[in-house]
């Protein structure tokens, strides 16, 4: 088989099974046999597809093209494959997650939900594989609108409120900036194909490049940079798989990849740090991490603070791409694939604690390790992970931005690391730490039938929160595809191969250069 | 012997399939030959649209008398394009008019319906092949005469209502517009379009052109309901049977605002229109107030019909908005805004014109829980109205792209940002008939409700996918467009 | 004087445009229905003329072709305009139609009252 079907397959497996699943509404087993074995197929598919990349291959294949200069056209590149080998791998995490967490909360109108996630997957895979902005912000949208279903699941009031929410600023964000934006910079170029080095230098002065830059940033409301973060919290009346996805495996990434291939691909990263044009969206980002850490501290909801921690996240993959310097932008395109897999975890455990206890609050939580120890110990490796701690792939992303950070004398991103990982300890160990050592506190607990016997989640939601955690572990262990993949990117714009160890030599802790 | 008189058949095909409907006297058989005349149309239109890539405009002396003396039927690109359209959307749509029909209309007025909608598709094929001013003025009565009526079928008395309104507005356009005619003629002492636009040249300047242009503007903005002139339009589309109301939002303006374009780009010339006048600028002024009045009106209404009905007085703005830009991007997208808002406001009538035939009505109280009862009729209209909002991939970001570069060209980016937020707007119309299809648990009458019938749902969902069509693989569309555009632009006839 | 005699000369214009304009006050200042009809075919008729006279040369024949007659009017706005009061009539029989089924149905062809009773409706 060909690259290029393969780039095809990985589009048409999940939209397939959005046609497949409705057929089998009235037998679930057979429709979620159909769901997994549709994320074992783009599984196969994809890795296929990383095999062939890492050994240097760059398919590309080109659909139509709408306007004469406006293709419809996918291209694989390497952080197009991180992306689409996190988001692939995590669907069928996902679904085991979703069969459990659904079955056993017994979530109505299972079958749309079914097909609209396989249609965000495939909106995702779109969105990976874009070789251009405008089938990039097609497949953006096309996620926007798939998931908003999602979202709304529940259909209860606020469920409806926080959809409108959703829907709202990302719509709104991206039509009223991001396509202005892009519009813009088809006129300016005539082009808007991912090209190394980026399109905009020297076609356009500073002033306009950096007003483009705040179009795009603000734009892409996805990768929620304060102000356009609302719309995370306000989602988090989703059910946990949906919370999974938005957080780790598509939407939000979608958000910072994108910012990701705009700085790298259609600005450059030279262009940008010779002008000075960017210079502002470092303090930005470094904001936005600050706050929503602070924040993320106060919120007793388990689900708020991790979405408060998502939106810090995020900027750092922002933050590391506003430092402008190749390294730190490997730490970006690695910081992405390693939230993913850390936040899922935490996620599904905050999912697990819901079906199996039905606790939705921190205080809560006093000792619930002991009744549930691997979702408890899951959580724990997540949110060790998000602090940074070395052992967990969170480690890996935020060496390399501080590597960059330092290098090119951007203290105040130093800073900003340095104070957010303090932040983040500051919310993730009490809740490990009480959850294990404190005693089951009875005044909370006031319903004893629900909150005493219970014991672990059912099988399917242990089962994947126990892989997710070990993917954290995994992925500091062996980072080497990833970091091949990162590195690639950046090799494309700028001659960095020379101050880049070899990093399949390295013990992942020790990554360095001089 | 039958590809040298396509011109003259294109419209008297469907002339005489009228008288044959109102012999015919029975529903059904009037609707067949409907039917018949309805799929033979365009296929008269592919014939001339391919005569006229392959070897130029095609013109045909009326009656064997010699232009400019006789009636020319002349075909250009945009002629064809425009007739293709037309009769494109007839014949898609016809197959579902059958049961909505039978529902909405007496037995025994059912076979006068079919003969006034081929008497209307007669009429607006008419002003789209003619290339006679005055013959275009009798087309355009036509199919606005058979209009009304056609309005004046539906089921609610306010139909009735709605009918006199537009007939007295279409009539004070229609004598606007022979007005212009009038004046043109003393002027240049032809009223063949072609011979008009030659003679034209010498006496740009002088003030009775002035006033005709004025008139001509006036008369046909008021046929195709360019705001402010609009306020017959939502009543007549709210009340007219839903086929009716389909066929008139796919079609109906799409015919004036064709003979518009002829006029300002064949006959005047951009020069005289655009050089000398303030055309532009009254354009693009009431296109946007356009865009932004009619689109928050609609968000207000109650009735999807006339929800739908303000949508469209929204999009002509877009449409006027390519032409006061006058330029090669702009014109492309007013040219396939004709074609894409006509495919996009087809499906969107017919998805609604399902839920009239399962619920009896269309009122947003109608519509909930339908998403659930009705799927794929729900499905279709949120699609449809994917395209109305402009999400890339659909029909109707086309159109906007090519506008929204054409605003950039003049330099305007502000224009860029008011298109963006109209589409907003629209998200707005859209999302609460979409919320309340799929958030609400049905009742009454809605528990009942299935999909509507295949023959129904096929043209319906034909043109769903034709939203989606367009908005990916534009070369019968906006390229078609384009070489309209750049000829129109270089004054080529 | 000499403006004065370029609004005499024209006074074929001046008729039309006093025809119209009245025409077109009935229509929007009536609320009866058949009144308005009224309205629209005076503003229509108007337009005849301003075809019509134009066309008229003051001693001019019908066109025949002989050399008898040099001076003849043109007979092309006559054909036209005959075309003009088919349509012009026909409209007027579909509007004076449409108020007949409107008094059926509403009882009244006063627009005023019938917009009270549609609000019933």
């Amino acid at each position: 088989m060909t690259s290029e079907t393969l780039i095809i397959l990985a589009l048409a497996i999940p939209a397939v099974a959005v046609g497949i699943i409705p057929i089998f509404n009235s037998q679930p087993n057979l429709r979620e046999t159909i769901t997994l074995s549709a994320a074992g197929l783009l599984f196969m598919a994809i890795f296929t597809l990383l095999i062939r990349v890492l050994e240097g291959e760059r398919p590309e294949v080109e659909l139509i093209q709408v306007v004469p200069e406006l293709p419809i056209s996918f291209a694989v590149e390497p952080l197009g494959m991180i992306f689409a080998a996190v988001a692939g791998t995590l669907w069928i995490v996902n679904s085991i997650y979703s069969i459990g967490y659904m079955r056993g909360n017994n979530e109505p109108r299972q079958t749309p939900f079914y097909m609209c996630f396989a249609l965000a997957i495939s909106a995702t895979m779109g969105i990976a594989f874009a070789d251009n902005l405008f089938t990039l912000f097609l497949f953006y949208e096309i996620l926007t609108l798939s998931t908003y279903p999602l979202v709304t699941h529940k259909g209860t009031d606020e469920a409806r409120a926080g959809g409108r929410l959703y829907l709202v600023l990302l719509l709104g964000t991206s039509t009223v900036l991001l396509l202005p934006a892009i519009i813009w910079t088809w006129f300016l170029t005539g082009t808007l194909e991912f090209t190394p080095g980026g399109i905009l230098g020297g076609k356009v002065d500073d002033l306009t490049l950096g007003l483009l830059l705040a179009l795009y940033v603000f734009g892409i409301g996805k990768a929620a940079v304060m102000p356009v973060h609302a719309w995370l919290p306000a989602a988090m009346v989703a059910p946990t798989p949906v919370s999974a996805l938005l957080h780790a495996v598509a939407v939000v990434k979608a958000g910072v990849f994108t910012m990701l291939k705009v700085v790298v691909y259609i600005f450059g990263i030279e262009n940008l740090a010779a002008t000075g044009a960017g210079d502002w969206l470092l303090y930005v980002a470094g904001f936005t991490v600050i706050m929503a850490s602070v924040i993320a501290l106060r919120q007793d909801n388990l689900k708020r603070r991790l979405a408060f921690s998502t939106i810090s996240q995020l900027s750092y993959v922002v933050l590391a791409t506003a430092i402008l310097t190749p390294i730190s932008a490997i730490g970006a395109a690695m910081h992405i694939a390693a939230h993913a897999i850390s936040k899922i975890t935490l996620f599904f455990a905050a999912g697990s604690v819901y079906t199996a206890a039905h606790v939705t609050e921190v205080s809560q939580m006093r000792g619930i390790g002991r009744k549930m120890p691997w979702t408890m110990t899951a959580f724990a490796i997540g949110g060790l992970s998000m602090i940074g701690l070395p052992l967990t792939a969170g480690f890996l992303g935020k060496w390399f931005i501080l590597q960059g950070a330092v290098d090119s004398g951007k203290w105040f991103a130093v800073a900003v690391i340095v104070l957010s990982t303090i932040l983040n300890a500051g919310y993730f160990l009490p809740v490990i730490v009480s959850s294990f050592l404190k005693p089951i506190d009875e005044k909370t607990s006031k319903d004893d039938t629900i909150f005493h016997n219970h014991g672990e989640a059912p099988l399917p939601i242990v089962i994947a929160l126990t892989l997710t955690a070990a993917g954290t572990i995994a992925l500091f262990i062996f980072p080497g595809a990833l970091f091949d993949l990162a590195s690639a990117m950046v090799d494309l714009g700028t001659e960095v191969t020379n101050i880049v160890p070899e990093p399949s030599t390295l013990p992942a802790g020790e990554i360095g250069y001089e | 012997m039958i590809s040298g008189n396509l011109p003259a058949l294109q419209v008297v095909l469907p002339l005489f399939g009228a008288i044959l409907c109102a012999l015919a006297r029975r529903g059904w058989l009037a609707w067949f030959i409907a039917l018949v005349v309805s799929w033979i149309v365009p296929v008269i239109a592919v014939g001339m649209i391919l005569q006229v890539l392959d070897s130029g405009p095609i013109s045909y002396a009326m009656g064997g008398w010699t232009p400019p003396i006789g009636i020319e039927y002349r075909v250009d690109l945009l002629n064809a394009f425009v007739l293709l359209l037309i009769s494109a959307v007839g014949a898609v749509m016809l197959p579902y008019a059958n049961l909505s029909v039978q529902s909405e209309i007496d037995e025994d007025k059912q076979a006068w319906f079919y003969a006034l909608y081929l008497l209307c598709l007669t009429g607006m094929l008419g002003i789209a092949i003619t290339g006679d001013a005055f013959n275009a003025f009798v087309f355009l009565e036509v199919s606005s005469l058979s209009t009304y009526a056609m309005i004046a079928l539906g089921k609610d008395r306010r139909a009735l209502l709605a009918a006199y309104q537009y007939l007295i507005m279409g009539t004070i356009g229609a004598t606007f517009y022979v007005i212009a005619i009038g004046i043109l003629y003393s002027m240049t002492g032809t009223l063949n379009m072609v011979d008009m636009s030659n003679r034209l040249g010498d006496v740009a300047t002088v003030r009775p052109l002035f006033a005709a242009l004025a008139f001509l503007t006036v008369g046909i903005s008021l046929k195709f309901a360019l705001f402010p002139l609009h306020s017959w339009l939502p009543n007549a589309y709210a009340y007219a049977p839903t086929f009716a109301t389909a066929f008139l939002a796919a079609t109906a303006t799409k015919a004036a605002v064709y003979l518009m374009l002829r006029f300002f780009f064949a006959v005047y010339g951009v020069a005289i229109v655009f050089g000398i006048h303030p055309v532009s600028e009254i354009l693009i002024v009431l296109s946007i107030l356009a865009m932004f009045a009619a689109s928050i009106v609609a968000v207000f209404q109650d009735n999807i019909k006339r929800m739908l009905a303000y949508s469209s007085v929204a999009q002509i703005g877009y449409i006027t908005l390519g032409f006061g830009l006058a330029n090669a991007q702009g014109l492309t997208g007013a040219i396939v805004h004709l074609a894409n808002h006509a495919v996009t406001k087809g499906a969107l009538f017919l998805a609604v014109g399902g839920i009239v035939y399962r619920m009896g009505a269309a009122r947003l109280e109608d519509f909930k829980g339908i998403g659930r009862q009705m799927p794929l009729t729900m499905a279709g209209f949120t699609i449809a109205g994917l395209s109305i909002i402009g999400v890339p991939g659909t029909a109707g970001f086309v159109s906007k792209w090519y506008l929204a570069i054409a605003a950039l060209e003049q330099g305007w980016g502000w224009l860029v940002i008011l298109l963006v937020l109209s589409s907003l707007i629209s998200v707005i119309y859209i999302g609460r008939v979409v919320e309340m299809a799929y958030f609400r648990e049905p009742e009454g009458k809605a528990l009942e409700a299935r999909d509507m019938p295949l023959s129904m749902m096929i043209p319906a969902w034909v043109m769903i996918l034709g939203t989606i069509y367009f908005g990916v693989e534009t070369s019968w569309t906006a390229g078609i467009a384009a070489q309209i555009a750049n000829d129109l632009l270089a004054g080529v006839q | 004087m000499a403006a004065f005699q370029e609004l005499v000369q024209h006074y074929n214009s001046w008729i039309a445009i006093f025809l119209m304009v009245s025409g077109l006050y009935i229509v929007v200042a009536r609320g009866n229905m058949v009144k308005k009809l009224v309205g629209l075919g005076l503003f229509q008729t108007s337009v005849y003329l301003i075809y019509l006279s134009p066309g008229k040369i003051i001693g001019g024949t019908p066109p025949i072709l002989s050399d008898q007659y040099t001076v003849y009017s043109n007979p092309l706005p006559h054909v036209l305009i005959l075309t003009a009061i088919v349509v012009g009539v026909a409209t007027l029989a579909l509007g004076l139609a449409l108020v007949v089924r409107i008094n059926e149905a509403f009882g009244s062809i006063e627009e005023d009252e019938i917009f009270e009773k549609d609000v019933e409706a």
